[in-house]
């Protein structure tokens, strides 16, 4: 059995591919071997021999679909690769939309659809939590600098100012709103959105939708230490039955057919959780569910066999995560071997 | 006389350290701050609190009071406590 995941960016803002890598690694049922599909020559999973068997290049989503699914055709051919696990929010389109073609030469996926992923996306979520009573930020959608001036009529500053795919700032004037929408739309382009800034604690949820309405498990999560990134360095699983139910809640509604992180924040005073975002791929901490109790990833690869998961029930509350950054020396060979072949074999 | 509900699930140490599971918060307690908390778990009403810290400890009725009283506010700003 041989399983290929992307997003071995395991960096400041770190990529899922390498704890996804981790979670599948940690079941004793598992029974194969991993494939590492990198972006960039400086992926540092593919250089840690404990994650990925043999590591590949593959194009950018912008170079178009023919050029991935070309690629990955030609890397089958040597591997027979027999799962997908894409886990980058930006590729993800581009995945779904070959998901057919792949299945036709035996690679196996779990992805939602280019409708689930367009329900979700961060310029839609305000309609979609409208229109399913689910407590969302204001927001505006700025495809121009001059929408920017309508923030001062719509609500108070501070704003936070999000990029398509990645990326958020908390600005705190309609100067700084003009910088990072500078910055953004010249690194994912536009709209940017620009949401009512809600203060309080940020709780995220893991999940996995089965794509008939349930959730598979869920484990939510407390920020602890979040770094200027906004992205947690530190969490703890919690009990909250109504975070849980909100993202049941949510996975029903979309019939969300893949793992899930959605992001809440708990609205100071009121106590009120908001739907941040909905990611459509499992979060860099996916392993924190997996020491709780909940596989996530296995029971996902298990369901892009075909085969049928049973329901998690629980999971262990008061599990930490601390995130760690470790310098890997590896030789000039490595490098040398990924630039020019397009590959890094530890096997 | 107020009585006050502590919120379920808390888990307290014997150190003093406290995780409140629905929030993923912790805090730290002194002795004092231990005892007040378990003899609210126990179901105790204000004035039988008040009197088991002067009962306790080396103080008067009125500091009792005013360290109760508080000790009790942080406790409802952090929702731990209610008052019923």
């Amino acid at each position: 059995m041989k399983v290929a995941v992307t997003g071995l960016n395991n960096i400041d803002s770190p990529g899922p591919g390498v704890p996804v890598i981790r979670a599948l690694k940690d079941s004793p049922d598992f029974k194969g071997d991993i494939i590492g599909l990198i972006y960039d020559s400086l992926e540092p999973g593919a250089y840690m021999k404990d994650v990925s068997k043999m590591n590949y290049l593959i194009p950018y989503p912008s170079n178009g679909l023919d050029a991935l699914y070309e690629r990955l055709e030609s890397i089958n051919e040597k591997e027979n690769i027999d799962v997908i696990i894409p886990t980058l929010d930006s590729e993800l389109y581009s995945f779904a939309k070959i998901s057919k073609k792949l299945e036709s030469i035996g690679i196996k996926t779990f992805l939602p659809t280019i409708d689930q992923l367009n329900y979700r996306a961060k310029d839609k979520l305000f309609e979609f939590c409208t229109k399913h009573d689910i407590k969302v930020p204001k927001n505006i959608l700025a495809t121009s600098i001059q929408d920017l001036y309508s923030i001062q009529s719509e609500f108070n500053y501070p704003v936070v100012v999000k990029g398509i795919f990645y990326d958020a700032y908390i600005v705190n004037n309609f100067d700084e709103a003009v910088t990072y929408y500078n910055k953004l739309s010249a690194k994912w382009g536009v709209p940017i959105i620009i949401q009512e800034y809600i203060k309080g604690d940020e709780y995220n949820v893991a999940a996995l939708g089965d794509g008939k309405g349930n959730a598979v498990g869920a484990v939510p999560m407390k920020k602890l230490y979040i770094t200027d990134k906004g992205k947690g360095w530190a969490g703890i699983t919690i009990n909250d039955p109504v975070l849980i139910e909100k993202s049941n809640k949510i996975i029903s509604v979309l019939k969300w057919q893949s793992g899930t992180e959605l992001e809440f924040v708990k609205e100071k005073g009121t106590n009120e959780y908001y739907l941040l975002e909905i990611n459509p791929r499992f979060p860099a901490w996916v392993f924190l569910a997996v020491a709780a109790g909940q596989n996530l990833p296995y029971a996902l690869f298990k369901l892009a066999l075909g085969e049928e998961v049973e329901p998690f029930q629980s999971y262990s509350i008061g599990k930490i995560f601390i995130r760690y950054s470790w310098d890997l020396i590896t030789d000039l060979k490595m490098f040398e071997e990924i630039t020019v072949k397009g590959e890094i074999n530890h096997g | 006389m107020s009585n006050y509900i502590v919120s379920s699930n808390l888990a307290i140490s014997d150190s003093g350290f406290l995780f409140y599971p629905a929030t993923g918060e912790s805090f730290t307690l002194n002795q004092i701050g231990i005892f007040i908390l378990n003899k609210l778990r126990e179901g105790k009403d204000e004035n039988a609190v008040i009197q088991s810290l002067v009962d306790e400890y080396d103080v008067d009725k009125n500091t009792a009071e005013r360290d109760f009283t508080d000790f009790i506010y942080q406790l409802k700003q952090n929702n731990l406590v209610q008052e019923s």
